[in-house]
């Protein structure tokens, strides 16, 4: 099933996103990213909710029954740049130190802290190029993952 | 004046004043006992509730009479967690509600202080809206907002919640500013290309139905509806929130459709070809499984809440709007036009004569709740209000009331909360110390809240109270006989039931009894003169009576079991 992307702008008041959360989890919609952040206006926050639903239509009526919600838009896949960053932990040794590395700057990573026994990444890009890193980077033995969230904004005016 | 300072407190219970409210309902506590100081010198009444859940009925009750907002106030702790139900109930039913409650202070706040609770989070689900004020100089403001928010769109409750040293602080009294909210703005307005839509329908259409409900009376639009349904000749039903919005007894009224909604307002619905829902929610007592709903029928829906639209069923002409405004847009649109609707309203007629609400009152056999219920109409008032609780006897009630007037039927529609009744009758007749407020209780029911009989004694609030006593929770056994085998667990009431003409006197009111048919209409007369305090009535019914019609949950509104014997259909 497809994605769709929901970029909701949000007045920057407390338990904003509690209320938003609420909504989501009160109604039973299943979604499988939820990104939120302060936006270029004082006072606004903007959230970005991946889900499959193959209707967003409840999702979008509900969540702006809040009074805190000030609009919704879905954002069309075609004009959408998205993001996410990512942080990763490997364990590395001796013999896999170089080739970890070399397959993690190949694919776009950035390596922030390397240790005797271990090595941080940071890499920000779209979800599935994180997928791909995650991927190559499993069978040396990821010790500890996190990603931020996708966020996602429309390339045209 | 500007100079003056003013605590919290006296802010809060100012902004009451400068918002015309005239009476509130509350029991105080520590946290909110700064804003009780002020309120003993204020012209604001102050109705004291024995327990908060009635306090917050009792405003719902207020605002559901009055159309306008009901305000109740509370401490922290157990207070503010006693109001979650009736702030759910009013969610559920669109009653506006403010809802103000003390909060430990707020260096205390997260601490598991003593008597806190996280109010804000908790009632987060049970209101349209909530605040915890961290300021004293924004109370006025956010008061106001919270009315505003109550008050407009789909009606709905709201929770400020107010530390205590929040309410201690000094500040200056700031004027509200113009209220503007960025996520909320309403639309009142519907789009005329819809209701040009509508109208197009509706002018083709063969087999009408005005299916209407609770948005009509919070719309205030029954007058509207009138004209729109006997100009253009098309039959209403009205859904158990919708009861009083077209009146029963009008030709075109088919009244209550659903699971115990009568036969022809069930059936019509499923024969129509065209359904114009208003203010209405498609809720699962009328459509029961709503794949079998309506099949034949297109559907108009308008609401002004969006989100009502589409949940359940798609319609062909989506509106959003106020009912009033929607209602009137189509009267403008169809002026001229003629619906040939004549057949289709002989058939209902017909309908009607063929499946008549039906009882059997013996002469000397136990008292039946429909025939009491309409003794009981004959005597009072044409703008007496009913107040419900339920069960089996708000069936009833809805089915065999006339109702000809809006505001008139109170009950817990949506959360179907028992308890509602006697609280929400004190509210009605606090807001109407002149008319007749007619509590008509189940013995279950009045038993959850029938502590609040000693606020109606103290506070000189006559209601008249009918306890339908039939020893049991009458609906759970009647479910229990038709799904579970006549096993009756945990439904009976019998083992000690008080004396209900004891306990009315021993709270300050009149108690009265009947058993008979021929008590019917003397202790009536009797209830009907006590003017100057509570009455109550027992009225010992039939426990083995059951209600029908009757589609059972989730099932098809073209299967309508018509009685007992009716039930091997299932
Ligand atoms: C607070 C609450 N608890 C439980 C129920 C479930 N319930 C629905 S009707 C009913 C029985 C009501 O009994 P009574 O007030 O005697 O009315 P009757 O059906 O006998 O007319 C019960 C227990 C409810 N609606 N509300
Ligand atoms: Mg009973």
């Amino acid at each position: 099933m497809s994605e769709r992307i929901l970029s909701v702008l949000v007045e920057d008041k407390p338990g904003v996103l509690a209320r938003v959360a609420s909504t989501i989890s009160r109604r039973g919609f299943n979604i499988n990213s939820l990104a939120v952040g302060p936006t270029n206006i004082q006072g606004r926050s903007k959230m970005t909710i991946v889900t499959e639903l193959e209707s967003v239509e409840q999702v979008k009526k509900q969540l702006n029954k809040l009074i805190n919600v000030i609009k919704i838009v879905e954002l069309d896949p075609e004009n959408t740049i998205e993001s996410e960053v990512l942080l990763l932990k490997v364990s590395i040794n001796k013999d896999t130190q170089t080739s970890v590395i070399e397959k993690a700057s190949l694919s776009g990573a950035k390596s922030v802290d390397v240790g005797s026994d271990y090595a941080v990444f940071e890499m920000t890009g779209a979800s599935k190029d994180l997928d791909k890193l995650e991927n190559l980077l499993k069978p040396f033995g990821i010790i500890e993952m996190i990603r931020g969230g996708r966020i996602a904004i429309q390339t045209k005016l | 004046m500007s100079e003056e300072k003013l605590s919290g407190a006296e802010l809060v219970v100012r902004s009451l004043e400068y918002m015309n409210i005239s009476t509130i309902f509350g029991l105080p506590g520590g946290a909110i006992l700064p804003a009780y100081d002020p309120l003993y010198d204020s012209p604001i009444r102050h109705i004291l509730a024995r327990h908060e859940q009635g306090s917050g009925h009792m405003a719902e009750g207020y605002a559901q009479a009055t159309g306008e907002l009901g305000v109740v106030i509370a401490t922290s702790g157990p207070g503010a967690t006693n109001l979650i139900t009736p702030l759910t109930n009013a969610l559920m039913d669109s009653t506006p509600l403010l809802a103000i409650t003390g909060q430990v202070a707020s260096e205390a706040i997260g601490n598991d202080a003593f008597q806190e609770a996280y109010t804000v989070g908790l009632t987060m689900a049970a209101t349209k809206h909530n605040y915890l004020i961290t300021n004293a100089e924004e109370i006025p403001q956010i008061l106001l907002e919270a009315r505003h928010i109550a008050t407009t769109g789909r009606p709905g409750p709201v929770l400020v919640d107010i530390p205590k040293d929040i309410l201690n602080q000094k500040v200056e009294w700031i004027e509200p500013k113009l209220i503007d909210l960025p996520g909320y703005k309403p639309t009142l307005e519907p789009n005329p290309k819809m209701i040009n839509q509508a109208a197009d329908l509706i002018k083709k259409a063969e087999k009408p139905i005005l299916y209407v409900g609770g948005g009509i009376i919070h719309s205030k639009a029954n007058e509207e509806l009138f004209e729109l349904a006997t100009k253009f000749q098309i039959p209403v039903v009205t859904t158990l929130m919708g009861r009083g919005a077209f009146p029963d007894g009008n030709e075109l009224c088919f009244e209550m459709p659903g699971m115990h909604g009568n036969y022809t307002a069930t059936t019509s619905i499923q024969k129509s070809d065209l359904l114009i829902a208003i203010g209405v929610r498609f809720d699962d007592r009328v459509t029961a499984n709503p794949k079998f709903f309506a099949q034949n029928a297109k559907v108009i829906h308008a609401d002004i809440d969006p989100a009502e639209i589409g949940k359940i069923r798609e319609p062909e002409v989506p509106i959003v709007g106020d009912a009033k405004s929607v209602i009137t847009g189509l009267i403008e649109r169809l002026e001229g036009s003629d619906l040939k609707t004549t057949d289709w309203i002989n058939e209902l007629n017909q309908m009607k004569k063929d499946y008549p609400l039906s009882y059997i009152q013996e002469e000397k056999g136990p008292l039946k709740v429909p025939f009491v219920l309409e003794e009981l109409q004959k005597l009072s008032d044409e703008d007496a209000i009913v107040v419900s609780g339920v069960g089996q006897h708000q069936m009833w009630i809805s089915q065999h009331w006339n109702f000809t007037q809006p505001n008139t039927w109170l009950n817990s529609g949506g959360l179907g909360t028992m308890g509602y009744s006697l609280p929400a009758a004190i509210g009605a007749q606090a807001a109407y110390p002149d008319r007749q407020i007619l509590a008509l209780d189940g013995d279950g029911c009045f038993q959850m809240t029938c502590q609040e009989l000693i606020t109606a004694s103290t506070e000189n609030i006559p209601i008249k109270i009918v306890v339908f006593n039939n020893g049991n929770h009458g609906m759970v056994r009647q479910w229990q006989k038709i799904f579970y085998k006549n096993r009756f667990s945990a439904s009976e009431l019998t083992h000690h039931t008080p004396d209900y003409v004891a306990l009315a006197e021993s709270m300050g009111a009149t108690g009265l009894r009947m058993i008979e048919k021929s008590d019917v209409k003397k202790v009536f007369e009797k209830m009907l003169e006590i003017n100057d305090k509570p009455v109550l009535v027992e009225c010992i019914v039939d426990p083995e009576d059951m209600v029908f019609p009757m589609v059972p949950a989730g099932g098809s509104n073209d299967v309508v079991i018509l009685n007992e014997d009716d039930l091997k259909k299932l």
